[in-house]
């Protein structure tokens, strides 16, 4: 029988066939039009995986275009914020691009494949922007290759282990954003390893051809059987970014093309991104706004609060006092961290306020009755969870 | 050579209106032109041994303040002879004549009635092209702007406004963007008249009778100064308009270099971002100066010669938007004696041959689709009869313009479809002028895509870009560099890219000194 909502439903990823299995509760939502796993078994066991033992989360949602030919490095290092002529080959790096306003359109990873080949990842469809971003360089080439790879992100302290074991050889030498390529199964095929990831621990990314997507996930999946690997989904990941101190979009940011109001987008000064504009480059998008900006200061910066008290903070207004007469800002993402036992979060705070008392307004839920609480919060400088393992090569 | 003050790229009509300026307040500059002469689509060549001409073959709105304050007249500029009649011509043996001067406009040839509505409609018009008048010569300010200069020019014209009166400021308001068509048939009768009123908003767009756009500001445009739209020749022709401005522009100290390309516009990074310092010669050369202007077409100037690496995104992508098709092909026609036109005693005028609303509206259509009329509309006229000096003795010249020939055709401009054309134009003129076939000692025909090669034009549009309401004033040649500053510290545009757009007026190349003048460096 024809489906007649064949069009509407859900695609399925290059590794569904394995996670449907794993996905006992059916707890699914989508990314990008795909059938994508909030959660597999349960959420705070599937991050206990992450930061004790190892996971698998399915990137193949991610989107992913490859950018070649003469002109690819000038056109994204013309586009993105950061220098990108500095990356050398087989090197990622994390960068952002903004509209000619500055408001930031979003982050995402560059990969150096060779001098004139370069591959962009990011969350959300970014093709027309490459394309506007392209015109009127001549050698340039851009495809979306989201569909034609399988990309599998393979996080947490035994990783490294694991990967030993599957026969990637040398792979203990990978540095922080460093890739390698393997050849892996019968035919011989590319692989390539990125020490990349979303979880502020030690990991690495696996790519390679859909027609392989099964054959990897069986050999990872049986090297790892003794290291408790398991796959992970949205919710864990998105714990595991907040103690990291990593943004998301729609949560921290949103993305300045699908912005309606007049500046509910963000720059990346407001991001506390600073780090990743760089006004030694002569032009890239967004400079000119961007330069104004850092002269007259961001409307917010984007901080980590350590708050009182076991209330997670979701939602909450900040204020400059404990009455709550002078608003100051907003958290944008919040939990209780069960690795650094604290009360964490994510918030935007007006500049100006930085330096005195930042109180958190939190309404909190028990058993069907509202609560609120007022808890004094304090910034932390860095992120809330940076294990050497994460940094060190080889890791320990 | 030592570093000048301001580089001109292109030595079209504007930049030398430009220059003048910038050097009579003490700039040198230097104007760089790719091809071996000046004046651009105003530049007059020899397209036979004997015979010349140039696309441009009149003047309707030169800025006569441009002509005093670069004191053209004494660099040669004669304007004395009268201005020509227009003369509209239907297929089927009427004809018209106009005379719009400002104090007595009027029409010959028909019946009283239109006569008299010519009158009141002239008058009417004046009114508003004399409110409009003093914003063609003004920088138009930028959106949301707030500084005391761009609230003035609003204030002025919102004051200019309403002393026209609640009713006219409201009849200006509604007619201002009202396609051509409607206009004239509120007004007048006979098809021919109203075919022949339209011309002037028409011709040089895509834009048709009845496309509301910005057809009626054009022809409130033209009407601008004192000939009231009327076309005129000088003494010695356009060149005469071009030599006074090269003459004017040297006795000034501009130097000229000809025959040189500028390959690119030279950048120079800073705190504030790159900067524009001088240009790239094709050659490789290198030639640095405070400030560089462009006289060439927007999408050229920030495409090709500062490069998109060097723009903002955005701003690059509206730059590329910009619709910049040409869709006027020109026809020279060098003829052995002077052709007899049916029912003229003279073919001294401007010659329209339209038969009515519809035939313009229909030959739009066929271009619309990427084709082009059977029987095309075009405006002539014969040079040698005001300048016996274009052609040898006793030969004359044919100088027309021919609507709607698109720049892109289906199928390409093969030498077959560029010979139909040419065919149906020599068809259309037999019709006119029985036995022009046989005067004919050579003939040439441009296409926009022949005017877009030869000339260095985007499109081969005469006004470098197309003149609609989305790509005029503030918009022109699209916000960010509407008001000849560019994103590009240090670059400026000076072409009829820019307010108040193309046609030999002058304008734009006399407001961008005055911006030139006014940012510091």
């Amino acid at each position: 029988m024809i489906d007649p909502y064949a069009g509407e439903r859900l695609k399925e990823t290059h590794f569904h066939p394995r996670q449907s299995l794993l996905n006992f509760r059916e707890a699914w939502s989508s990314w990008n039009g795909y059938k994508f796993a909030d959660y597999y078994y349960e959420e705070e066991y599937e991050y206990f995986c992450i930061r004790n033992t190892c996971g698998t989360y399915d990137i193949c949602p991610m989107q992913k275009y490859l950018i070649e030919g003469a002109d690819a490095e000038t056109m994204l290092n013309r586009m993105v914020t950061r220098d990108i002529k500095k990356l050398d080959i087989d090197r990622v790096t994390y960068v952002c691009w903004c509209t000619d306003e500055g408001r930031m359109i979003d982050d995402g990873t560059i990969f150096k494949l060779a001098d004139d080949r370069f591959m962009l990842t990011c969350g959300s469809p970014c093709l027309a922007w490459l394309r506007k971003s392209s015109f009127g360089f001549r050698d340039i080439e851009l495809s979306d290759i989201s569909e034609k790879t399988a990309a599998l992100s393979f996080q947490g302290p035994m990783t490294c282990e694991v990967l030993k074991k599957m026969g990637l050889s040398k792979i203990e030498t990978l540095r922080p954003f460093g890739i390698m390529h393997f050849s892996f199964g019968e035919s011989d095929q590319q692989l390539m390893v990125s020490r990349t990831g979303f979880t502020g621990d030690l990991g690495y990314e696996l790519w390679i051809k859909p027609e392989l997507a099964l054959e990897l996930w069986d050999a990872l999946y049986a090297a790892g059987d003794d290291f408790g690997i398991h796959p992970y989904g949205e919710s864990a990941t998105n714990m595991a970014r907040l103690e990291a101190g990593f943004i998301m979009p729609a949560v921290e940011f949103n993305e300045a093309l699908k912005t309606v109001h007049y500046r509910y987008d963000q720059t990346p000064f407001e991001l506390s991104l600073d780090w990743l504009v760089d006004f030694n480059k002569p032009h890239f998008n967004g400079r000119k706004a961007l330069l104004e900006e850092r002269e007259r200061g961001p409307a917010y910066k984007l901080v980590k609060l350590d708050i009182e008290g076991n209330k997670p903070a979701d939602e909450a207004f900040l204020y400059s006092d404990r009455k709550c007469s002078q608003e100051i800002g907003y958290v944008t993402s919040a939990m209780w961290s069960p690795v650094v036992k604290a009360n964490i979060a994510l918030a935007m705070v007006e500049p100006d306020y930085l330096a005195g008392d930042i109180w958190a307004e939190i309404n909190y839920q028990k058993e069907l009755r509202y609560h609120t609480r007022v808890s004094k919060c304090t910034i932390k400088k860095t992120p809330f969870w940076a294990p050497e393992r994460a940094r060190f090569t080889p890791p320990p | 050579m030592t570093s000048p003050d301001v580089i001109i790229i292109g030595a079209g009509h504007n930049a030398m209106v430009c220059a003048g300026y910038l050097a009579q307040k003490g700039r040198s500059v230097l104007i760089i032109e790719q091809s071996n002469h000046c004046g651009g689509l105003a530049s007059t060549r020899e397209f036979f041994p004997g015979f010349k001409a140039s696309v441009a073959h009149t003047i309707q709105n030169f800025s006569s303040k441009v002509i005093d304050d670069l004191s053209l007249a004494k660099h040669g500029l004669d304007l004395s002879q009268s201005p020509l009649q227009t003369i509209g011509l239907s297929r089927d043996g009427e004809c018209i004549r106009l005379d719009s001067s400002k104090d007595h406009p009027r029409v010959s040839g028909l019946d009283g009635k239109d006569e008299e509505a010519y009158a009141g409609y002239m008058a009417r018009m004046h009114t508003f092209a004399d409110m409009l008048k003093p914003f063609w010569l003004k920088t138009i300010p930028r959106i949301g702007s707030a500084n005391l200069q761009d609230m003035t020019t609003f204030l002025a014209l919102a004051a200019k406004l309403r002393l026209l009166g609640k009713d006219e400021m409201g009849e200006f308001m509604r007619i201002a963007t009202l396609p051509i068509r409607d206009l004239m048939d509120e007004n007048f009768e006979n098809d021919l008249l109203k075919a022949v009123l339209s011309w002037d908003g028409l011709l040089g767009s895509k834009m048709a009778p009845r496309s509301p756009n910005a057809t009626v500001l054009s022809v409130l445009y033209k009407m601008t100064e004192k000939d009231a739209g009327a076309p005129r020749i000088p003494v010695s022709g356009i060149d005469g308009l071009v030599m006074a401005l090269y003459k004017s522009a040297r006795s000034l100290g501009v130097e000229f270099k000809l025959g040189q390309p500028v390959a690119r516009v030279l950048m120079e990074a800073g705190d504030h971002g790159v900067k524009a310092v001088g240009v790239v010669l094709a050659d490789g050369d290198v030639i640095h100066a405070g400030k560089i202007v462009s006289g060439v077409d927007p999408k050229q100037t920030f495409i090709d010669l500062v490069g998109v690496e060097n723009l903002e995104i955005g701003f690059t992508n509206r730059i590329n938007r910009l619709r910049c098709d040409g869709y006027v092909a020109k026809l020279h026609l060098a003829l052995d004696s002077l052709p007899v036109f049916a029912g003229l005693d003279s073919p001294l005028g401007r010659l329209i041959l339209v038969s009515n609303m519809d035939s313009i509206e229909f030959a739009y259509d066929d271009a619309k689709y990427g084709g082009f009329s059977d029987t095309p509309i075009m405006e002539l006229i014969l040079p040698t009869l005001s300048n016996p000096d274009m052609a040898p003795e006793g030969k004359h010249i044919l100088s027309g313009h021919v609507m709607y020939i698109p720049h892109h055709i289906k199928g390409g401009w093969t030498e077959e479809a560029h010979d139909r054309l040419y065919q149906n134009l020599i068809e259309l003129l037999e019709h006119y002028a029985p036995g022009i076939r046989e005067q004919i000692i050579f003939g040439e025909l441009l296409t926009p895509k022949d005017l877009e090669h030869q000339y260095n034009l985007t499109g081969g549009h005469w006004h470098h870009a197309e003149m609609a309401i989305d790509q005029m004033f503030m918009m022109r040649p699209t916000y960010e560099a509407a008001q000849y500053a560019t994103p590009i510290s240090g670059l400026f545009l000076c072409g009829a890219g820019c307010h108040p757009g193309g046609g030999l007026s002058g304008a734009p190349g006399h407001n961008a000194a005055i911006e030139i003048l006014r940012t510091k460096q």
